[in-house]
């Protein structure tokens, strides 16, 4: 009965799953295509969740749903009001989706098959081998920050390389001061904000030994920024060229670079961290790489260079 | 299961109709004022009951409590959120329905 249950539960979501990535992709009005997309990444989590990978559901939920939500929300404002309306010829567009998906459909099936004769992938056995020597016990932060730290470093540095592009494209549109709605906003945000900052340190203090660690913390604490700006609030962060706020954008990268070359000093090879010192190196790379993330996705979200002083518009 | 396990299971199956239910008056309630009505009763009772059950299903004080945070937190988010479409609702024109 129960695993009845759960495999009703696995096909009803797989299905939504794909619906709702075909809305996303197909929907009439780009509002609707967000907020299906915004809904997959919540989909996409419990999915995770499913396939027991508790690390990828936070970084997808906080990411996949939140960060890059509040992205195309802001986006989709700065948009003039004609692009966002439906397209005229919806019939001939549904005749065509329906081959389309029939079509996705018979490819999928041929693509399952094959995937299920091939022999189960994965480097598990090397990684719980090399998890004594990691230096943290869960065996999603020792790949991320020790076995292949390198693929860490890269990540961000894409990051920092997508917001120096937004920057590099001109300064931000922001009308100051930013009209707010409702004056419950602001007082949700002074609110909430000292809680993002709780449940950020958190998570990336459980990324040593459980699910958690510097993406999803420095995302959470990305979004309560996001929310805080939205809710009227002056960012730290400017576009003045001392700013020592611009550091942090690339704190991470200059952290994990230094930790890469330095071990070479003591004549390692890139990203040989000491065995005994191991944990330290990957907590402080953590807590570098998170409030790096924050910043970061916080100042893709402001679409534009910031004004080198909050407060007028000219200056910007 | 214990006793304490049949009533937060209980709680749960208490709180899945005003999901429901919510979702029926999302769907089917005539103006943006009434569908936020709807979605406050999911969002607030439904959540609420579903928390509980599970806080008190757990059988676990930290789990009970972190769920009793997601709620509060939920509460919070869901009211501001619902006063702020409706207040763009209303700065759009929107005229409530039946007035």
């Amino acid at each position: 009965m129960m695993a009845w249950a759960i495999t009703a539960f696995d096909a009803l979501l797989v299905a939504l799953l794909l619906w709702l990535a075909w809305q996303a992709i197909h929907a009439d009005g780009l509002f609707r295509a967000v907020i299906s997309f915004m809904v997959f990444g919540l989909l996409m989590a419990v999915a995770w969740v499913r396939l027991d990978a508790p690390d990828v559901a936070l970084a997808e939920a906080a990411i996949g749903a939140g960060v890059t939500g509040a992205l195309l929300l802001s986006a989709l404002g700065r948009l003039p009001e004609r692009d966002k309306e439906a397209p005229a010829d919806r019939r001939a567009r549904g005749l065509a989706a329906v081959g389309l998906a029939a079509l996705a459909l018979g490819g999928a099936t041929a693509l399952a098959t094959i995937a299920w004769a091939l022999p189960a992938p994965g480097l598990g056995r090397e990684v719980t081998e090399a998890l004594p020597k990691s230096g943290v016990d869960n065996p999603v932060t020792a790949v991320l920050l020790n076995i292949r730290a390198f693929d860490t470093l890269l990540e961000i540095g894409v990051l920092l390389l997508a917001v120096i592009a937004t920057w590099a494209l001109g300064p931000m549109q922001w009308s100051a001061p930013a009209r707010v709605m409702s004056p419950a906003l602001p007082v949700l945000g002074r609110l909430l904000f000292p809680m993002f900052v709780l449940v950020s340190a958190y998570v990336l203090w459980r990324g040593g030994h459980a699910p958690g660690g510097a993406f999803p913390a420095g995302a959470l604490m990305g979004a309560g920024g996001v929310l805080v700006f939205f809710a009227g609030a002056k960012p730290w962060i400017t576009g003045a060229e001392l700013d020592p706020w611009r550091w942090l954008l690339s704190l991470g990268l200059v952290a994990m670079l230094v930790a890469a070359v330095g071990v070479g000093a003591t004549g390692r090879s890139f990203f040989e961290y000491p065995v005994d010192l191991a944990g330290l190196f990957i907590l402080a790379l953590e807590v570098a790489a998170a409030l790096s993330i924050a910043i970061l996705l916080f100042a893709l979200c402001l679409g534009g260079r910031p004004p080198h002083r909050w407060g007028s518009e000219d200056e910007a | 299961m214990t006793a304490l396990a049949w009533v937060g299971a209980s709680l749960v199956a208490l709180g899945v109709p005003f999901f429901l239910l919510g979702t029926l008056g999302l769907l089917r309630f005539p103006d943006v004022f009434t569908r936020l009505h709807a979605l406050a009763k999911a969002d607030n009772v439904g959540l609420g009951l579903v928390c509980f059950g599970l806080g008190l299903h757990s059988g676990s004080l930290a789990h009970a409590l972190k769920l009793a945070l997601i709620w509060l937190l939920m509460v919070i988010a869901s009211a501001v959120g619902a006063g702020l479409v409706a207040r763009a609702a209303i700065a759009r024109g929107v005229k409530p329905w039946g007035v």
